[in-house]
């Protein structure tokens, strides 16, 4: 039996305790009033660097004036051109060109436009007035995100570790359903991580509740008057939407959400500890697969409907049918990687006698295939938005551009490119240290796309990877490693009581040479 | 010519089979070919086989075909005839890229696939209307053979098949 040392422990707990002392200190420096806010703006201002967060209006001003003097010079070059044309040759040859001025024209027009469909540039656009009102307006704005901003770092990595233990819950009961034999040696690993799921979901009911009681203020769509037409608030799109996007179903749904899973898990748990000593021809075994099959289908309704109403639900206005997958896909290729991880882990502490680089290499290939399932439905939510190019739908895509440019790009790397170049090799995916390189970049690349899923609704452009994000992000992790590693210490590694136990030990892709095995061992 | 003579080896189950090239190696004689009626996994590991360079040309044929289409839409969307599609005439392939993507995956899974096929067609010597080089037909049915080439060592060769299991063990001329 594995045990869970001292000295993990106390890590663990020190990063807890360094993360909470981090998210208690991120909710003590907010801004208490507007004063201050007003202050930090001008500071903002007064250091215009290149950095997204000191992107303030004036910057924008003088974007705004810059595309303005471009499209007259542009239509000025192209008069030019036309009169001269227009000495020269012959009319077709005219109507040719003045086409070209109008193409121009209107591409220029449409460049023009294109940032506007941004609430941000819109207040910019009126910012030219300068006036003071309209500064005030401004201020209070950024004070409403500055408020946002601890709860917002702690939500990206709660949803997180959050999400990824729910699809290693998920994962493990795919593997029950199709009585997958290569994993049983796995399913101690993947049980513990689920253990994890126990406090992530405590901390989510409190921030959902907290979100209920306004005590934070992600969810626009929660305002006060939003769906009252008297109100200065009113949104005539939420209102539309009031029948779904309401504080009393949306927190309802949100503890049917956590119970269903935290039940399953509670469930499976047990069970599977009870399959080991069971010894009932196997009634216990297929007691959990029937359940597993029955979870499998409540999972794909309500992380679809979670990610609706805990992500997407953070730009009220706009809306994606795939959004759902997309989520599913960027926390499934996390939840594999978070299994080899650990996998790895415990077997270089030699707790895991049956598992082999087969398994290793099996855990690697499905990294690899999630990753490019993940960019395939990434790109064909962009693509599509893109295509269009439908003012409402752009605006998602628009903002993320233009405010987190950096970070959305690396993503793409970090989720796309490396994970294929790492991983593509069939001989890279059987070598510890090399998964785990992999992994790194893919664990990052998807806290970033959450990050980006979640920031340019609630923070905007004040946005920045500080000690409230970092602490957070600490903080989780310290809760995963001592609820997993505390997990696994608690039950037999080896589920004995598994009727394919046997044909996962002898699991051997028949193309890779396992650590300490020369040719000869082969078949 | 002497080492034109082979000795052929017949097997039906290909776990003796493996077993049976597995002795044959450890002994140092030099296995020509074995014709199996399907895909015998580890076969080549077992044979001292250097492993398939295959799926090294199907990354180069991929990166070609992607290569390729960036070539065809460029020349198609942006240079020849340059078209304003939902609006995006920005007669830059860099900007209406995203367009293109579906075009570049396609290709390059088509260059990938159709090119590694062809290079495994011809790295096995087969073509249409090609005769067959196995030389028995039960090869293509249930039986696996083992082509050993024969230098003075009959007796011995023949002694050691008989003991891995061979249900059929014949000397013959290759020509």
């Amino acid at each position: 039996m594995y045990q869970f040392s001292g000295k993990l422990k106390t890590f663990s707990l020190a990063l807890i305790l360094l993360g909470a002392l981090g998210i208690a200190f991120s909710f003590w420096s907010v801004p208490k009033s507007i004063e201050e806010v007003k202050e930090i703006i001008s500071h903002q201002s007064s250091h215009d660097g290149g950095h997204e967060t000191s992107k303030t209006s004036v910057k924008k001003d003088i974007h705004q004036i810059e595309v303005i003097e471009e499209v007259q010079s542009k239509e000025q070059n192209v008069d030019a051109h036309h009169v001269n044309n227009e000495v020269e040759v012959d009319s077709t040859g005219v109507s040719h060109v003045s086409n070209g001025i109008k193409e121009i024209h209107d591409t220029i027009v449409e460049n023009n436009h294109e940032p506007m469909h941004v609430e941000e540039t819109l207040h910019v656009a009126e910012d030219a007035h300068h006036s003071d009102n309209h500064d005030a307006e401004h201020a209070e704005h950024v004070f409403h995100q500055l408020k946002n901003k601890p709860w917002s770092a702690l939500y990206v990595s709660l949803f997180f570790f959050l999400g990824v233990t729910l699809l290693v819950l998920a994962f493990y009961a795919s593997q029950r359903v199709a009585q997958s034999a290569w994993s049983v040696v796995l399913f101690r690993v993947m049980e513990a991580i689920t253990a994890n799921l126990v406090p992530t979901s405590i901390i989510m009911l409190i921030v959902v509740l907290a979100a209920a009681f306004h005590i934070n203020h992600m969810f626009p769509w929660m305002a006060e008057g939003i769906v009252d037409p008297t109100s200065a608030n009113y949104d005539p799109i939420i209102a539309g939407k009031s029948w779904w996007m309401n504080v009393p179903g949306w927190t309802i749904r949100s503890i049917i959400y956590l119970s269903i899973w935290n039940a399953y898990r509670w469930f499976i748990r047990r069970n599977s500890i009870k399959e080991d000593t069971a010894n009932d021809g196997y009634k216990t075994y297929k007691l959990n697969y029937n359940v597993s099959v029955g979870f499998i289908f409540l999972f794909m309704i309500s992380e679809s409907m979670m990610s609706w109403d805990w992500i997407m639900g953070l730009d009220p206005h706009w809306f994606s049918t795939l959004f759902g997958w997309y989520v599913l896909a960027s926390l499934l290729v996390s939840a594999l990687t978070v299994i080899a991880f650990v996998t790895i882990y415990l077997r270089s502490k030699d707790a895991l006698p049956g598992v082999n680089d087969s398994h290793i290499h099996d855990l690697a290939k499905f990294m690899f295939g999630f990753s490019i399932f993940w960019t395939y439905l990434w790109f064909s939510q962009f693509m599509l938005i893109w295509y269009a190019d439908i003012p409402e739908e752009t605006t998602y895509f628009a903002m993320r551009f233009n405010e987190y440019k950096l970070p959305f790009m690396a993503m793409i790397v970090m989720n796309f490119v490396f994970p294929i170049l790492l991983l593509l090799n069939s001989d890279f995916k059987s070598i510890p240290w090399f998964v785990v390189l992999g992994g790194i970049v893919i664990l990052l690349g998807h806290y970033v796309d959450v990050f980006i899923m979640v920031m340019p609704a609630t923070v905007g452009s004040q946005w920045s990877f500080g000690i409230a994000e970092l602490s957070a992000l600490l903080f989780f992790l310290g809760v995963f490693i001592y609820t997993v590693f505390s997990a696994f210490a608690k039950a037999n590694p080896v589920p004995k009581g598994n009727p394919f136990l046997k044909e996962s030990e002898h699991f051997h892709y028949y193309n890779i040479e396992h650590r300490g095995e020369g040719s000869g061992d082969h078949h | 010519m002497e080492s034109s003579k082979v000795i052929h080896a017949f097997y039906t189950d290909d776990e003796v089979l493996m077993d049976a090239v597995k002795a044959v190696i450890a002994k140092h004689h030099h296995i020509e070919e074995v014709f199996c009626p399907f895909p015998v996994h580890g076969l080549d590991k077992a044979m001292g086989l250097a492993p398939t360079k295959l799926a090294i040309t199907a990354f180069f044929y991929g990166i070609t075909g992607l290569c390729f289409a960036i070539w065809m839409t460029n020349y198609m969307m942006i240079q020849d005839w340059p078209q304003d599609i939902g609006g995006k005439p920005s007669f830059s392939w860099v900007d209406n890229m995203p367009a293109f993507v579906p075009i570049m995956f396609e290709l390059t899974v088509f260059f990938a696939a159709h090119l590694m096929v062809i290079t495994f067609y011809m790295r096995s010597r087969i073509w249409p209307f090609k005769e067959a080089e196995n030389p028995d037909p039960r090869t293509t049915d249930d039986h696996f053979l083992m082509e050993i080439p024969v230098h003075n060592n009959e007796a011995e060769l023949t002694a050691l098949l008989a003991t891995t299991g061979a249900v059929e063990i014949n000397i013959v001329d290759k020509h």
